[in-house]
């Protein structure tokens, strides 16, 4: 699995107050940070509270590509903010993301095809997020269906089963794991999976350890990449050691390191 | 409907590794090679660029070897004991694309030769040929870490490949090519982890992994081949799929090990049913050759002029583009 950075977020006061100031002091911080510490794409959400995400989110592809060379996951529901980071980015992002919804679909796979652009798509519509992992799976289908019809390869379409809190929605963990197993099924070569890893432990006791506990329970069961937190080390090294023992790294003594050392 | 062939996406490449240096670049050689840089499995023109082909070479001793089979002498007989002929008979005669010097010399079992002598064994083959030159040393890590530092301060600037790195002995020959900018083999005992470790080791100490080239130890046909394949094979996986630590260019010691084997050496009254000795032992190497090259082998190290002729012919014919 490799790690989306989830810290350049306008949810988070320093990144609100950079976006506010204009200072891209911290926001260049904390992509070096999640970078060195082996993120393989970087993060970037203006916050809900930005009053003008097209321009706020080309700031922050802009001071962040200043010193980062990890590609981009440009996350937004406005999808006009979303193209105009596409306009920028030096090499193809991830587009997060996109229910299976039309014309929301119809929108983001188009962008996607015209920048060579991966997608990560929700398995959610109208109805919401679904109960079990079969409806999971019917969702996740549409959204393959829909990019291979606009031409994005399914190397390209990231499907995240949605993950809620195991406090409050404990039914849905094992439902979300064996989305991740049968989303392996669906084509050959089979689409991407991911996760928004924070969310599993949202509102409760010792997060780390429940983040990185799902986390190597989905690796088992197919999960490529998640957006998380790149700086919290038990979490990477929980990760590299997962790899090795599903055979995704070739073993070497000093597998944390390499894990870690992407850029 | 039109057939779309199915191409598998890779998302890395194996780093590129020029050897030797021209005069405009420090150097005396009149050639460089350049190996390494496959953006795709061996010879999948189609699916990725495969922009330099793998190259051959001839070994040469510091010394007149001892045990190695009789059918060598009508070759290489007459220049046994001059290194520098013998460089040049592989290049001009025989058509060599690079030289491996084995300073086998310098062994304590063999003639115990000193840093000096291995230092001017490696000026003759200097001087005689303008190809680029492989160094081994004698394999006795005590004695080669007396000669290594002499012998890469005298090829300062011809950028040579030196060799070998091991797990165990590795900080003298990378301290070495750091100082006097040499590319190095980094060998492994047949096992893909100590390959990555010691990449990782040699790369730890300030020496820029892009101009390591590894030597996972191959053996021939018929002595465990598959196990040196299977590994190269799984580097190149590993490599293409994105693990830096193992995307660097292969080198095989083909000759040393072919020219060890019973069915190579055995003479024709021994087994009658198997054959003339001479030709066996060719096609022996030819096909252990071959054979590794489709796994990524990238330079070929041979030992008989007949055997590099027809493993030169393969790579040409391997390297014509299978693009659709």
């Amino acid at each position: 699995m490799l790690v989306i950075g989830e810290r350049i977020n306008g949810m988070f006061k320093d990144i609100a107050n950079a976006i506010k100031t204009g200072d891209p002091t911290a926001v260049q911080e904390w992509a070096k940070r999640q970078e060195d510490n082996g993120a393989a794409w970087l993060d970037i959400n203006c916050g809900p509270a930005s009053d003008d995400p097209v321009s706020h989110m080309k700031w922050l592809v802009e001071v962040t590509q200043e010193v980062a060379k990890a590609p981009l996951a440009l996350d937004s529901t406005n999808y006009d903010a979303i193209e105009a980071g596409l306009e920028i980015c030096k090499q193809p992002p991830l587009i997060n993301s996109v229910p299976a919804e039309w014309p929301k679909m119809e929108r983001v796979f188009e962008m996607a095809a015209k920048y060579e652009a991966g997608v990560v798509g929700l398995a959610m519509n109208e109805q919401g997020i679904p109960k079990d992992a079969e409806s999971r799976v019917a969702l996740a289908m549409e959204l393959c269906a829909a990019a291979d019809s606009y031409g994005v390869p399914m190397e390209d379409l990231y499907i995240d089963p949605l993950v809620l809190p195991c406090n409050v929605g404990q039914d849905h963990g094992p439902e979300a794991l064996e989305t991740i197993r049968q989303v392996k099924t669906l084509a050959d070569p089979p689409p991407r999976t991911t996760v928004g890893l924070s969310n599993i432990s949202q509102g409760t006791k010792n997060r780390e350890l429940i983040n990185r506990t799902f986390a190597v329970m989905g690796i088992a069961m197919g999960l490529d990449t998640a957006v998380a937190d790149a700086d919290d080390d038990e979490l990477m090294e929980a990760i590299a050691c997962a790899r090795i023992i599903m055979n995704l790294d070739i073993y070497c003594d000093s597998f944390v390191e390499v894990y870690k050392d992407r850029w | 409907m039109a057939f779309n062939i199915v191409k598998e996406k890779y998302r890395n490449k194996i780093s590129q590794v020029t050897i030797g240096a021209t005069k405009e670049e420090g150097g005396t050689r009149t050639s460089t090679v350049t190996i390494g840089g496959e953006e795709a499995l061996p010879y999948l023109h189609f699916e990725g660029n495969i922009p330099n082909r793998p190259v051959t070479a001839l070994e040469v001793w510091d010394i007149a070897p001892p045990g190695w089979n009789e059918c060598f002498n009508q070759y290489y007989g007459d220049v046994y004991n001059d290194v520098g002929e013998w460089a040049r008979k592989c290049v001009e005669e025989y058509g060599a694309e690079m030289i491996c010097l084995r300073l086998k010399g310098a062994d304590p079992d063999e003639d115990n030769r000193s840093a000096d002598e291995c230092e001017a064994a490696l000026k003759k083959v200097l001087d005689s040929v303008g190809v680029p030159i492989i160094v081994l040393g004698c394999g006795k890590f005590e004695k080669d870490n007396e000669i290594f530092m002499k012998v890469a301060e005298s090829g300062a600037g011809e950028n040579l490949l030196m060799g070998v790195a091991e797990q165990e002995n590795y900080k003298t020959l990378t301290a070495a090519a750091l100082g006097y900018k040499h590319a190095i083999i980094a060998q492994s005992p047949i096992d893909i982890n100590i390959a990555k470790q010691l990449n990782i080791m040699i790369g730890e100490m300030n020496f820029d992994t892009d101009r390591i080239v590894m030597d996972p130890t191959i053996a021939a046909v018929g002595y465990g081949i598959e196990y040196g394949y299977s590994i190269m094979q799984r580097a190149r996986f590993g490599a293409l799929g994105g693990d830096k630590a193992m995307a660097k260019p292969m080198i095989g010691n083909i000759g040393w090990e072919v020219w060890k084997t019973k069915e190579a050496n055995a003479p024709v009254s021994d087994f009658p049913e198997w054959g003339e000795q001479e030709p066996r032992g060719i096609n022996w190497e030819i096909v252990t050759a071959t054979s590794l090259l489709c796994a990524g082998l990238n330079i070929a190290v041979l030992r008989h002029p007949s055997s590099l002729a027809v493993v030169k012919k393969t790579i040409d014919d391997l390297m014509k583009p299978n693009s659709y």
